[in-house]
C-alpha cells in the first residue's frame, strides 16, 4: 500500500472519531451547563476550550454559543466537529479509489451537510446526536465493506489512538467541572455505557467506580485501555514478523508502556491528579503518531526538487 | 405531439438528431414513446434526484478550486447502429493514422522527404519534444487512449473538430452517465438495447498491460495524477479504482539507477507501466519545466531506457496540433492508402499568406482557434465578438500567424435538452475514445456527448458551464428498420443504406437487457433452504401478557416477571 494512502486512512478514522468524540463531550457539558445550578457557564466553557487544545483563549467573555461555534460550528476552527468532519472528507478523496464506495459516499454526504448548510441547520442536541449517528454509519459501513488488510489497521489505528486521547479529555472535562456525582454519570452517558457501568458496579455510582470504568475497563470500547490494546494490536498486525524479544516499533513501544502504565498503577494514584495524567495520556498519543508518520509515512513527504534554472 | 416535447423548435439551421422540422427522426422513436406517459413534477423530481445523487457520490469536476457536480441532462441522446458504425470506422483510421504520423516524426521522419506535411509544420509545434526521439516504445504503441472530436454538421454528416492524443479526458462521465440515467429512466433503457460502456476499465488495463517494457510478464500498472486539486481528480479516482492499480502522486514515485519505484509502507516497490494524466511540461523537472512539483525526477529517463512505459507517450501533442490536423486528410492517405471515412472541417491555415488575407479579411465571420489550445481556451468567434477583440485578434495573428487556424462558424447539432424546466434546443458535441491494445484499435460505443446549456452557445467545454448527455449508441436497427412506418422518412437517415448490418463488430459484451421472465423461473427452480429464525416469541408474549392482566386484576399486587 502507497505510504501516502495509509497515512489518509489513519487520518480518517482520527478525524471521524474525533468528530464523534467532540460531539459527546458537548452533549454532557451543554446538558450540564443548562441543568445544573451551580455550575457557572463561563469558566466551565473556558475549562472545556483548555480542554479540548484551544491554545489562546478568547479576550471577551465566553458564553455557550461562541464556545459551540469554536468547537462545533466553525469550519475555519480548527478543533471543531465540521472542520473535522471536512478533514475526514479531505483525506477520503486522496485515498477515494482505495476506500469503498459505500464508505467513500457516506463520508461524503456527511461532510456535504456543512456546504448545504444543514449542518447549521441543526441546533443541540439534536446536531450531537446527527454527528453520532453518521459517525456510526461511516464506522459501520467500513466495517462492513473493508478488507481487512493494511489499509484497514491504518483506518483502525487511527481511530483508537484518538479514541484514547479523546475519552482521556472526556474524563479530564468531567474532572474539571467540579461539581461530584453529576458530571461523572453525564459523561457515562455520553459515552452510552451509563447501564452498562451500572450493571457492572451493581448499581454503586462514584465517581472512582465511574474513572474506574472510563479508564480501564477491559471490556468496555471507548475505556482508554481498551483503544490502546487495539491500537496496539494493530500495530503488530502491521509489523509482519514479530522479534524475538522486546518491540522494534517505537509506537507500538509508547503505546505498550503507557497501557501498562495505566494497568499497573493503582487507582488512587492515578486519581490523585487526573488532570495532569490525562494531559500526559494526550502527549503519548501524539508521539505515538508521530512514530507511525516516521515508521510507514514518511515516503510521502513533500517532494522538493532544486531544478536548474533555465 | 406529445406534451413534453410539444412547443420544441430547432435553433436556425443546425440540424436537430431529435427532430426534423416536426417530424420525428426515427432513432428517437422509443425514446418519445416511452416518456409520452411522464408529466413535468415527474419529470422534475427524477432531474433533482439525479443531480443530489451526482453530488452525494462526487461525481464532480473543479473550477478555480469550487468543486461542482458535473451537469447531467436527463434526456440521452441517441445515435443508430449504422451511423456509429461509420464513427467507428472512421476513429480507427484517425488513430492508426496518428500512430503512424507519431512512429515517423520521431524516427526516420519519411514523411517530410515525402512532401506530405513541411518538417517545420512539426518541428515549430510546441508540443514537439526532442526528448521523444528515437524512443520505440515496446508494443510500438504511442496513442493508448485518445479522443477524437466530433460534430454533426448542418447536413447531419458527422466531421472531425479535433484530435486529442495526448490525455483526453471525460471517459469517466461516459460511465457514471450511464448508471445515473439507467437509475433517472429505468423505464425507458429498458425499451432500448443500449451498447454498453462499463467495459472500459478493463480494456484499459488490457491495453496498459500489453504496453509493458520486454520481459516484464507480471507488470504493476499506476496512474499517476496531479493529485486532488486537479479538475479531473474524480476521473482518475474511478479509473485507478474500478482498474484495481494505484493512484500515484507524483512524490509518491522515485527512480533510482533508471528504473521508477513508487513508495509504500514496505518500502520501494517497481513500477512498469505509468498512464500518466499529467501534461508532459510537469512530468519530469529534469527534461522539461524545472519548477514542476507534480512529476518526477528521472521518469523520461527510465522511459529511454526502456525500464517503465509512459502512457500516452512523451511528445504526442504533435497530432493535437491543429495546424497538423489540416494535414490529416492527406496523412490518412499517405500512410493507409485509405480515403478519410469522417472528414475534417473546412480550416484555413492561417500561417500560409493567402490564407490569411483572407481570413484577416473576414474575421468577424469565422472561429479563429490558437493550434495548440484545448478546453476552449482562446477560441474567438467571430461574429459575436466586439471590434476591439477583433483588434486585438487581429494583432496577435499577424504577431505570429503559425499559431492560428481559421474555421467557419459550423452550426453543431441540436439535441432536446432540460434547462431551466422547459426543453429547448441546444448545441453538442461528441468524445468518442478509442483505446489501442497494440493488436487493434477499441472504439468505446458511447463517448461524452457534451452540451452547451445556454442558449445559442457554441462552446460546449465544461469549464466554460457545458453539461454532459448519456449517449445511447443502440446495438440492433432502428424501429423503422423493422415495421415499415409510412410516416417514417428515408431522407431523415443520415447514412442511407437499406440493407441492414447485421453485426458491425463483435462485441463480447452483452446488452443488458432485463429478463424478468427468466429470472423468476431462476428462483423458482433453485429454492434455497429456508431462512433459520431466532426463538418464536408469541407464547412467551401470550403468557406476559397474562401476567400484566393478572397483575391489574389482583389489585396492587406484584406481577410475577416471565
Amino acid at each position: 500500500m502507497l505510504s501516502r494512502i495509509a497515512e489518509s486512512m489513519f487520518w480518517i478514522g482520527r478525524y471521524v472519531e474525533r468528530a464523534e468524540d467532540t460531539a459527546r463531550i458537548l452533549d454532557v457539558q451543554t446538558q450540564l451547563i443548562l441543568e445544573d445550578p451551580t455550575i457557572d457557564e463561563e469558566p466551565t466553557c473556558r475549562s472545556l476550550l483548555s480542554i479540548m487544545g484551544v491554545e489562546d483563549e478568547p479576550k471577551t467573555r465566553v458564553s455557550t454559543a461562541l464556545m459551540l461555534d469554536m468547537l462545533c460550528y466553525d469550519p475555519t476552527s480548527p478543533v471543531s466537529i465540521a472542520s473535522a468532519l471536512g478533514a475526514a472528507r479531505e483525506s477520503a478523496r486522496r485515498a477515494r479509489e482505495t476506500l469503498s464506495v459505500p464508505m467513500w459516499e457516506a463520508i461524503n454526504t456527511t461532510y456535504r451537510a456543512i456546504p448545504s448548510g444543514h449542518f447549521h441547520a441543526q441546533r443541540p442536541p439534536a446536531i450531537f446526536a446527527w454527528v453520532r449517528e453518521r459517525a456510526a454509519l461511516i464506522n459501520g459501513t467500513a466495517d462492513a465493506t473493508t478488507t481487512r488488510d493494511e489499509g484497514w489497521h491504518f483506518l483502525m489505528l487511527g481511530r483508537c489512538v484518538e479514541r484514547a486521547d479523546m475519552t482521556s479529555r472526556m474524563v479530564a472535562s468531567a474532572a474539571a467541572t467540579g461539581a461530584v456525582g453529576e458530571p461523572w454519570a453525564t459523561t457515562l452517558r455520553a459515552t452510552g455505557a451509563y447501564e452498562a457501568f451500572l450493571r457492572t458496579y451493581r448499581g454503586l455510582e462514584t465517581e472512582r467506580a465511574a474513572a474506574e470504568f472510563l479508564l480501564l475497563d477491559r471490556l468496555f470500547p471507548r475505556s482508554v485501555v481498551f483503544a490502546l490494546s487495539r491500537a496496539e494490536q494493530c500495530v503488530e498486525n502491521l509489523e509482519s514478523a514479530g522479534p524475538r524479544a522486546g518491540f522494534q516499533n517505537e509506537a507500538q513501544r509508547l503505546l505498550g508502556r503507557t497501557r501498562a502504565d495505566l494497568e499497573y498503577r493503582s487507582l488512587s494514584d492515578l486519581m490523585s491528579d487526573l488532570p495532569a495524567e490525562m494531559e500526559r495520556l494526550q502527549r503519548t498519543c501524539a508521539q505515538a503518531t508521530d512514530a507511525v508518520t516516521r515508521r510507514y509515512f514518511a515516503g510521502s513527504e513533500a517532494l522538493v526538487w532544486q531544478g536548474i534554472e533555465g | 405531439m406529445d406534451a413534453m416535447f410539444e412547443g420544441y423548435a430547432s435553433r436556425g439551421d443546425a440540424y436537430d438528431e431529435m427532430f426534423d422540422g416536426s417530424r420525428l427522426r426515427p432513432p428517437y422513436r422509443r425514446l418519445r414513446s416511452s416518456l409520452s406517459e411522464m408529466t413535468t413534477p415527474d419529470l422534475v423530481s427524477r432531474v433533482e434526484a439525479l443531480q443530489a445523487t451526482y453530488l452525494d457520490q462526487g461525481v464532480t469536476f473543479d473550477i478555480g478550486g469550487e468543486e461542482r457536480a458535473f451537469p447531467l441532462d436527463i434526456l440521452p441522446r441517441v445515435i443508430e447502429m449504422d451511423t456509429w458504425a461509420t464513427i467507428d470506422k472512421g476513429v480507427q483510421q484517425r488513430v492508426k493514422t496518428l500512430e503512424k504520423l507519431l512512429a515517423d516524426v520521431y524516427d526516420a521522419g519519411e514523411v517530410f522527404t515525402d512532401g506530405v506535411i513541411p518538417r517545420e509544420v512539426i518541428a515549430t509545434s510546441s508540443h514537439f519534444h526532442r526528448a521523444a526521439a528515437g524512443v520505440r516504445p515496446p508494443n510500438g504503441v504511442r496513442v493508448h487512449v485518445s479522443g477524437i472530436d466530433l460534430i454533426r454538421d448542418n447536413a447531419g454528416e458527422f466531421r472531425v473538430l479535433e484530435d486529442n492524443a495526448r490525455v483526453p479526458s471525460g471517459v469517466s462521465y461516459v460511465m457514471t452517465n450511464r448508471r445515473a440515467i439507467t437509475a433517472a429512466l429505468p423505464e425507458t433503457t429498458a425499451e432500448h438495447r443500449i451498447r454498453p460502456v462499463a467495459s472500459y476499465p478493463q480494456r484499459l488495463l488490457a491495453a496498459l498491460r500489453a504496453a509493458a517494457p520486454g520481459g516484464v510478464t507480471d507488470p504493476t500498472v499506476v496512474v499517476l495524477t496531479p493529485g486532488v486539486y486537479n479538475g479531473a481528480y474524480f476521473e482518475h479516482a474511478l479509473l485507478a479504482r474500478t482498474m484495481g492499480v494505484e493512484l500515484v502522486e507524483g512524490r509518491d514515485l522515485e527512480c533510482r539507477r533508471g528504473r521508477v519505484m513508487m513508495r509504500t509502507t514496505k518500502g520501494l516497490e517497481p513500477v512498469h507501466v505509468i498512464y500518466r494524466r499529467i501534461d508532459d511540461e510537469f512530468l519530469d523537472p529534469v527534461h522539461f519545466r524545472a519548477d514542476s512539483v507534480l512529476g518526477c525526477p528521472g521518469l523520461i529517463d527510465a522511459a529511454r531506457a526502456g525500464n517503465v512505459t509512459l502512457a500516452n507517450a512523451v511528445g504526442n501533442g504533435v497530432a493535437d496540433d491543429k495546424l497538423v490536423y489540416t494535414y490529416m486528410p492527406d496523412l490518412i492517405r499517405y500512410y493507409l492508402d485509405e480515403d478519410p471515412i469522417l472528414a475534417n472541417v473546412d480550416t484555413w491555415r492561417v500561417g500560409e499568406p493567402e490564407a490569411r488575407e483572407e481570413v484577416l479579411e473576414r474575421l468577424d465571420e469565422l472561429v479563429l482557434k490558437p493550434v495548440d489550445g484545448s478546453g476552449g481556451k482562446g477560441i474567438v468567434i467571430g461574429p459575436a465578438a466586439s471590434r476591439a477583440e477583433l483588434e486585438e485578434l487581429r494583432a496577435k495573428i499577424l504577431e505570429d500567424p503559425r499559431a492560428w487556424i481559421a474555421q467557419p462558424v459550423v452550426q453543431l447539432s441540436t439535441v432536446p435538452t432540460y434547462v431551466d424546466g422547459k426543453l429547448g434546443a441546444r448545441h453538442v458535441d461528441l468524445r468518442p475514445f478509442a483505446v489501442n491494445d497494440g493488436e487493434r484499435v477499441w472504439v468505446l460505443p458511447g463517448g461524452l456527448t457534451r452540451v452547451a446549456l445556454a442558449e445559442g452557445e457554441l462552446i460546449v467545454n465544461s469549464s466554460r458551464g457545458g453539461g454532459s448527455k448519456d449517449t445511447w449508441v443502440l446495438a440492433g436497427p432502428t424501429q423503422s428498420d423493422l415495421d415499415a412506418d409510412p410516416e417514417s422518412d428515408p431522407d431523415a437517415d443520415p447514412d442511407p443504406e437499406p440493407e441492414p448490418d447485421p453485426a458491425p463488430e463483435p462485441e463480447p459484451d452483452p446488452a443488458p437487457e432485463p429478463e424478468p421472465q427468466q429470472e423468476r423461473e431462476h428462483r423458482a427452480a433453485h429454492a434455497g433452504p429456508e431462512m433459520p429464525s431466532g426463538p418464536a416469541l408469541g407464547g412467551m408474549q401470550a403468557q406476559a401478557e397474562q401476567q400484566q392482566q393478572g397483575r391489574s386484576a389482583s389489585t396492587g399486587r406484584e406481577g410475577s416477571r416471565c
